[in-house]
């Protein structure tokens, strides 16, 4: 009965879910125009239709089903990127289930058995194609967090030249595994390009050091030295100095400063360099 | 000791422990705590976080905001369903590591907070409660 909905009643059924897609979309929303919702629609529809002459509904396989497919996963990656919802996303496809049943409606008469049998059929279709629609949609959203993460990763460990052979590596944010080893593999390229011979590693934006941060720094520390460099730590507020303490995390042996600015007058002096007034 | 109020917080990655992190230090600012005491209870409670999802293989974080006549505490439980600690003194040995660590994630917690319990048995996971006054 779906099959033959779909072939003669076909216009009707595309008029009406049109009408109710181009109603439910606001007039302040700008993400998505008329005409494209409507070519969305007309294309969702005449694919289904073409897979159903085909026979490959039920069997979900076949060129039709997977142009059907394909399209979904378009229109759905797409949506996630202009910042629609997932139920919006979803919505497209189960809006149609209220047109699909209406025309069977009227085609089926009084036969409410076959009518019945015949619902649940396209319901679990469609909501296959629904949740094919959420799940493109979340890999989408996925994708974009994942990417920015990556992005991230990158633009949070910037090294620094602060002085001709003093480089400075400010560190923001949580300090895990994997963010030491870009930390390090960035630092230690860029003590090879420049021939820094002092490296200052600034934690004023780490906002906790436990041990494991610690352990992290000592290697980053112990990686630096081994390049025939120098490392100096800034950042230690007088809390992680205390928590430090408590913890038993012993960074004797590592040259430490409160700040920054400290921290460059101490490579500067190991330079044997000094900043004075000009003199008028 | 009255409970003010208390949740739990699920405890399953390393983005859980950062979660983690930041719900202890805003309850250690809404009770009051000074910069230094907030930062060494964040510290225990990173530590021992980690310690759930490392070597508990996950748990749950139980918060507890408590009073006292005038006074003001926070206390939380790890509680893990993992493999437990057989030897409990040689786990608060300065030092000594059963993973990659420093060593120093257990006692230095325990050294960080007022109250520090642990209770553990082989196969029978493992809760550590630390409480901390104003």
């Amino acid at each position: 009965m779906f099959d033959s909905v779909l072939r003669d009643d076909y216009q009707n059924i595309l008029n009406e879910w049109l009408a109710e897609l181009q109603s439910a979309k606001s007039g302040s929303d700008h993400r998505l125009g008329v005409t494209e919702l409507r070519s969305q629609g007309e294309t969702f529809l005449s694919l289904l239709r073409d897979a159903s002459k085909k026979g490959q509904l039920a069997s979900g396989q076949g060129d039709s089903w997977l142009a059907l497919q394909e399209f979904l996963e378009r229109i759905s990656s797409s949506r996630a990127v202009q910042g629609f919802t997932s139920s919006e996303t979803a919505g497209f496809v189960f809006s149609l289930k209220k047109f699909l049943f209406a025309a069977m409606r009227r085609t089926s008469g009084a036969n409410a058995e076959a009518l019945a049998a015949e619902t649940w059929k396209v319901t679990e279709l469609l909501d296959k194609l629904g949740l094919l629609t959420v799940t493109t949609y979340q890999k989408a959203r996925e994708d974009v967090i994942r990417r920015q993460q990556e992005e991230l990763l990158e633009l949070s460990t910037p090294v620094v030249k602060l002085w001709d052979g003093v480089l400075a590596l400010p560190m923001i944010g949580t300090l895990d595994s994997a963010r030491t080893q870009v930390v390090m593999e960035a630092l230690l390229q860029r003590l090879v390009e420049t021939e820094s011979e002092i490296a200052i590693i600034d934690i004023t934006g780490v906002p906790t050091v436990d041990t494991l941060v610690a352990q992290h720094l000592l290697k980053t520390v112990t990686a630096i030295r081994l390049m025939g460099a120098d490392c100096i730590i800034s950042g230690i507020r007088p809390q992680i100095a205390q928590t430090i303490v408590h913890l038993g995390v012993d960074l004797q042996g590592v040259t430490t400063k409160a700040n920054l600015a400290d921290a460059l007058s101490l490579a500067l002096k190991r330079l044997g360099l000094t900043v004075g007034k000009v003199k008028q | 000791m009255p409970t003010v109020k208390s949740d739990t917080l699920s405890l399953r990655s390393e983005q859980d422990i950062v979660n983690v992190r930041q719900v202890v230090r805003k309850l250690a600012q809404e009770c009051g705590f000074s910069l230094v005491e907030q930062t060494k209870m964040v510290t225990a409670a990173s530590e021992l976080a980690r310690n759930t999802v490392t070597y508990g293989k996950g748990g749950d974080v139980l918060w507890e905001m408590l009073t006292e006549g005038l006074k003001k505490g926070l206390r939380l439980s790890f509680v893990d369903a993992g493999p437990g600690i057989p030897d409990l003194e040689l786990a608060l040995t300065d030092g000594w590591t059963s993973g990659g660590g420093m060593g120093l994630g257990l006692s230095g917690a325990k050294r960080l907070v007022n109250e520090f319990e642990i209770e553990t048995a082989p196969g029978k996971g493992t809760r550590v409660t630390i409480l901390r006054w104003k």
